[in-house]
């Protein structure tokens, strides 16, 4: 793949790679499509305990309408919304190695969520989303602030203060837990899991979709903004105003699927440098591809973590950042001779 | 013997002149530290067991001095390394490795099993899994044509998660009292140490220092970045090599003594570099380790003596540590 990094004008693409374009834009909705039903009638068909049997009469569609269709539904907004969070935070940073993960931006948001467990255990969940939401606005500020002032734009050396960043938060939320006794609970929140996504449990999803949304909307601007604070401002855009639109978007998608899901690492990062390799770097073309292959995989890792240890579940952010992490080491490794 | 920052010594030297001086500035930490530890070891000791409370607290001293040394030579070494002063050795998964090892043997032998596991093996198989993991990445990531320090790290770090998401997963099924073993091993205890463990770690850390003492020049040439040193005469590789192997054996052997310790040495190090008066190895390396045992010595001391609660420390440590780290990073940038 040579052209990773290709000017965003592709009108003048060869027709032969606008068809493969366009048969892989086929495969991602068919593939996203035949996962979603699948993982619909993984649970009706064999999980005994969610189905209480095998026969689907009205007490089997009345479970598949409160627990298997929410979770499915959840399954594909998170992975959309993180797919496309992650593109943002990479046009924001102009790094292709940032995600709310790899940038402290997580960890800021399970400091706010042992906040939450401390102060008012019983918050309603609209509200915990807004504090998490906060929390993570906050992480985003320091990192841009932090990452503001190195002074060569190292193409690895930026992810690595974020996570270093996000070592230093989480050590400082452990610390917290461990004296409160609250490391397990804690814990088993980041696990993140869709086994409780029922209906009234996995709403705030939608306000990451609505954030995706914006994200269309404002796609362009991001793009001038990947090229930079001058180039921005030359072209008459008001840079500050957009880089902070990115910087809600970022934190409402990183809390509200924290708050339902919990971790799941590396996903916004893997998913737009794939899409990247297909289709290159505009960013509103690029979207509706993120939030579909972003859709694919969690659904996909889903299942997995469904099937692998039948009748039990893995927690999903354990195969996500499995899969995840050898994704991203792949990516890292195929770009070493520009590694610098 | 170049004197580095004052050319030449006037001939009635005033008292600035004179504390401009690396050794001077070295001399009084080390006076310094001599009476915290004085203090440390004797103070309000009851005279009935006068010897019995010597060997506790001077056993415990020597661990703080053996972790002192591990953690603030290699945090110094690493920053040299990999020309960046807020990265710290541990951040490349080792405390991962620990949790996951800990987890595993719980996971199949239970906390009692755990607790009663022969210490020595345990310690041993740790040092050896996080120097082999280590060494694996050294080799793997600077083999060929693949010689980038902040690749190699991130690729450890993404490992680290990887081991991290697992253990956690295995944690998930352990019933409480199991999980409150594991988690407190997973802190670090500083004060109670197996002896003959703190003598092979000892040995260990001792080995490092000698390794090291040769090259402090060579150390020196390396912060001047790759090509000047190449430039001056350094087979990079080789000393890069040779100096990250004694930076994870480092790093293995105090966190297998004692637990996971992730930002001390950030605070340490770079305390250090303000403190010395001078950039040059053969003043950061003493300074930094003396800053830790100070650190260390003085903390036990306030925390038993004044506030009357003594496991704390390394907690307080990480917390003031991580604290610091990003006071550092927003004042400074993340060079």
């Amino acid at each position: 793949m040579a052209a990773d990094t290709a000017s965003p004008s592709t009108s003048t693409l060869a027709p032969a790679r606008r068809t493969r374009r366009t048969a892989v834009g086929v495969l991602i909705g068919v593939l996203l499509v035949a996962l979603s039903v699948l993982s619909l009638f993984i649970g009706a068909s064999h999980d005994v305990s969610l189905d209480g049997g095998v026969n689907t009469d009205g007490h089997g569609v009345f479970l598949l309408l409160t627990s298997r269709v929410p979770r499915t539904i959840a399954l594909v907004l998170v992975g959309a919304s993180l797919g496309i969070a992650g593109l943002i935070m990479q046009m924001l940073v102009r790094n292709k190695f940032v995600e709310p993960s790899t940038t402290g931006v997580t960890e800021f948001g399970s400091l706010g969520m042992l906040a939450i467990l401390v102060f008012w255990p019983g918050m309603p969940v609209m509200l915990q989303m807004l504090v998490v939401a906060v929390f993570a606005l906050f992480g985003t500020w320091v990192f841009l602030r932090v990452i503001r002032q190195v002074p060569v734009r190292h193409l690895v050396l930026v992810p690595l203060v974020g996570i270093m960043l996000g070592g230093v938060v989480g050590a400082i939320t452990t610390f917290f837990a461990y004296n409160l006794d609250l490391l397990q609970s804690l814990g088993q929140w980041a696990q993140g899991s869709f086994a409780s996504v029922m209906t009234g449990r996995y709403e705030l999803v939608w306000f990451a979709a609505a954030m995706v949304v914006v994200a269309w909307f404002a796609a362009d601007r991001f793009s001038v903004i990947g090229m930079g604070e001058e180039f921005a401002t030359n072209l008459g855009l008001d840079y500050r105003r957009v880089v902070a639109i990115g910087m809600v978007v970022t934190a409402v998608i990183t809390a509200a699927v924290l708050v339902t899901a919990g971790m799941l690492p590396f996903l916004g990062l893997v998913v737009p440098n794939v899409v990247s390799l297909i289709i290159g770097d505009n960013v509103r073309r690029s979207i509706p591809w993120v939030a579909g292959l972003g859709a694919v995989f969690v659904v996909a890792c889903d299942i997995l973590a469904r099937t692998l240890r039948h009748p039990y579940e893995i927690p999903l952010s354990v195969i996500v950042g499995v899969i995840g992490a050898a994704l991203f080491l792949w990516l890292l490794l195929r770009r070493r001779s520009r590694a610098h | 013997m170049l004197t580095d920052t004052v050319a030449a010594a006037p001939a009635r030297p005033s008292v600035r002149s004179l504390w401009a001086r690396p050794g001077v500035r070295l001399g009084a930490l080390a006076a310094v530290v001599a009476v915290v530890a004085a203090f440390y070891l004797l103070w309000d000791i009851p005279p009935s067991v006068l010897l019995l409370g010597l060997q506790i607290r001077g056993l415990s001293i020597l661990s703080m001095i053996v972790v002192a040394a591990a953690v603030g030579i290699s945090t110094v070494v690493f920053h040299t390394i990999t020309q960046n002063r807020i990265l710290t050795p541990s951040i490349m998964g080792f405390d991962s490795f620990f949790g996951l090892i800990v987890t595993l043997t719980v996971f199949a032998f239970g906390s009692v099993g755990f607790l009663r596991a022969d210490s020595y093996l345990m310690w041993a198989i740790q040092v050896l899994v996080m120097v082999g993991f280590s060494v694996f990445l050294f080799t793997w990531m600077f083999a060929g044509k693949r010689r980038s320090i902040h690749l190699m790290l991130l690729v450890g770090i993404v490992l680290g998660t990887f081991f991290r998401s697992f253990t956690e997963w295995m944690q998930r099924m352990l019933d409480p009292i199991d999980f409150q073993v594991v988690s407190d091993a997973m802190f670090a205890s500083l004060t109670k140490p197996d002896p003959t463990l703190l003598l092979f770690t000892a040995v260990l850390v001792a080995g490092g220092v000698a390794i090291l003492l040769p090259m402090l020049r060579t150390l020196d040439v390396l912060t001047l970045g790759e090509p000047a040193a190449v430039g001056l005469g350094v087979n990079h590789r080789r000393t890069v090599m040779i100096l990250f192997l004694v930076v994870s054996v480092m790093i293995a052997a105090s966190t297998a003594l004692v637990g996971p310790i992730m930002f001390f040495g950030l605070i340490v190090a770079n305390l250090a570099y303000s403190y010395a008066g001078s950039f040059r190895h053969r003043w950061t390396l003493p300074t930094a380790v003396l800053l830790g045992v100070l650190c260390l010595v003085g903390g036990q001391l306030v925390l038993e003596q004044v506030l009357g609660f003594g496991g704390m420390l390394s907690t307080i440590i990480e917390f003031v540590g991580g604290l610091f780290f990003l006071f550092l990073v927003l004042r400074k940038g993340a060079r």
